[in-house]
């Protein structure tokens, strides 16, 4: 026994478990500030505790804190029992794990300071964004050494996938941020103006494009079928899937910038591309639907496969309001009203936070030794719970978004404007507590999860799981 | 070549490789190799069972 080599999942147990406590932080943080923009005097007049400063916390630990983990545990899972081999450099893979949460933690620190870069999901200031590049060259590393050493010859398109996700991450974090740094808090971007905004939005359409999609998109094109014990509807479907995502969704990102002064023909570039990426987008979400094809049955007895359905479907509808929303005409009415923030928590919770959840529920067994969760009720009663909560979120946004635009560019006869800026906030209130509740059922759902993982891992004794040996 | 032929050219190229990428999906050469391919998923869970069998 001692000759066979064995799975490295140390390093996947301890990214499994913490992506859950940095859901819970930082949906936790999310219920606060919606609960700010209902009752402001929940900031306590504390500037740490302020809107501005927690919303972009809340932010980075919903994406890169508990999205990230999850993606470390999943794709490390994933390419060793794709590849039949350990981790390349496991000491490497353990320096991610310590890396990243040590960013966390700065990230949590300086944030609610006030120190920022004051861009959207790169706030964190240059020597934490340094530590991010010298992290993720290191995921890099073992991620593509991992692979190069295979035994299996195929790369198997969830590979290809969290491939592309760490390799575009990269470029994109590390373009983004270049900046000349004035102190060890303060830095000034090297792009000024109309290129800065386009650099910037370039990176923020891609953090979703690469980050938030192709990432899951990983997860779940090795988690659905798993959970399914069926193979992907159609192989050569997610090979057309993965060129045509990749290569459409870096152009997307000037669809943030419409009627701005970034040239208009950029804009329009940006608008075209958002449009045609529908169709990829729905390719892979069929795929991963169909993979059920055949076996529906399984949803009635499997919460985390009915998880994962319902995620493909978020995915499905927010990979169609995006488009539409791109398009100009309507993106007059829903910009910078809460549409847009309906819209990303459809992607963030419906697609990402689900999926997420669910592969967790799926993989965390299997590391741990046992053949499921503690309790399966409880992984239905948080499908549940977080369902109802992102329904009530995102319906109560849209209204509420659309009626911010409509009273926002309501003209009288004589030109100005029907409606004080005051009064479509009041008109408001209702939706944020509606949201609230949204946002306060998803965040419960956490807590369930939580104790459902914490029973399931209790004194359990790992035995390392071995690496099947070439036939 | 002006940039009016260079995003036409583009276009006409990007279109052949999506075009390309599309036959060589659908190949009948790769179907097995795809349908294999597919299979890696779950071979995997086979062999960690017999592994704990072996070991009990």
């Amino acid at each position: 026994m001692s000759n066979h080599e064995t799975y490295d999942d140390k390093v996947i147990r301890q990214f499994a478990v913490i992506t859950v406590v940095w859901g819970i932080i930082g949906m936790l943080v999310g219920v606060v500030i919606a609960a700010q923009l209902l009752l402001p005097v929940l900031n306590f007049d504390i500037a740490w505790l302020s809107y501005g400063r927690l919303r972009p916390l809340h932010t980075n630990a919903v994406i890169f804190a508990f999205g990230g983990s999850g993606l470390f545990a999943t794709s490390y899972y994933c390419v060793q029992r794709t590849c039949h081999t350990r981790l390349f450099m496991p000491k490497l893979a353990a320096f991610t794990f310590w890396g990243w949460t040590a960013i966390i933690i700065a990230a949590v620190i300086t944030l609610p300071l006030g120190i920022t870069q004051g861009k959207e999901y790169a706030e964190l200031e240059w020597p934490i964004d340094i530590a991010i590049a010298v992290v993720w060259v290191s995921y890099a590393i073992v991620f593509f050494g991992t692979i190069a050493k295979r035994k299996v010859k195929h790369i198997y398109v969830a590979n290809w996938f969290f491939g592309a996700f760490i390799l575009t991450i990269a470029v994109l974090h590390i373009i983004n941020n270049l900046a000349i740094p004035v102190t060890w808090t303060k830095s000034y971007p090297i792009y000024s103006g109309a290129v800065d905004a386009m650099v910037q939005w370039w990176y923020g359409h891609n953090a979703v494009g690469f980050f938030l999609t192709a990432g899951f998109l990983g997860m779940m094109y090795y988690f659905v079928p798993k959970q399914a014990g069926r193979p992907i509807f159609s192989y050569r479907l997610s090979v057309v899937h993965f060129w045509a995502l990749i290569s459409i969704y870096m152009w997307a990102g000037p669809h943030h910038l419409h009627y701005t002064s970034l040239p208009d023909w950029v804009q329009s570039v940006g608008m075209v591309f958002s449009l045609i990426l529908l169709a990829p987008s729905w390719g892979g979400m069929i795929n991963g639907m169909m993979t059920l094809s055949g076996a529906w049955h399984k949803l009635r007895t499997d919460p985390i496969l009915k998880m994962m359905i319902v995620a493909l479907s978020f995915y499905g509808m927010s990979t169609f309001e995006g488009p539409m929303m791109s398009i100009k005409t309507v993106n007059a009415l829903s910009h910078y009203t809460d549409w847009t923030i309906g819209h990303v928590h459809a992607g963030a919770l419906g697609w990402v936070a689900l999926m997420t959840i669910a592969s967790i529920y799926s993989l965390l067994p299997r590391i741990y030794g046992k053949t499921e969760m503690y309790s399966i009720k409880l992984i239905d009663v948080h499908f549940w719970v977080a369902t109802i909560g992102v329904v009530l979120y995102i319906a109560s946004m849209w209204i509420a978004g659309v009626m911010q635009g409509l009273m926002w560019r309501a003209f009288n006869d004589d030109g100005t404007l029907t409606y004080t800026f005051i009064e479509s906030l009041s008109a408001t209130y209702p939706y944020y507590a509606i949201r609230l509740f949204g946002g306060v059922l998803f965040l419960a759902g956490m807590f369930v999860m939580a104790y459902n993982v914490y029973k399931t891992i209790k004194g359990v004794k790992v035995e390392p799981v071995l690496v099947p040996q070439p036939a | 070549m002006d940039m009016i032929d260079f995003r036409s050219a583009t276009l006409v190229i990007l279109t052949i490789a999506f075009c390309g990428l599309i036959i060589w999906a659908w190949s009948p050469k790769r179907k097995q190799a795809f349908k294999q391919a597919a299979e890696i998923v779950l071979e995997d869970d086979l062999k960690t069972q017999n592994n704990k069998e072996s070991q009990t």
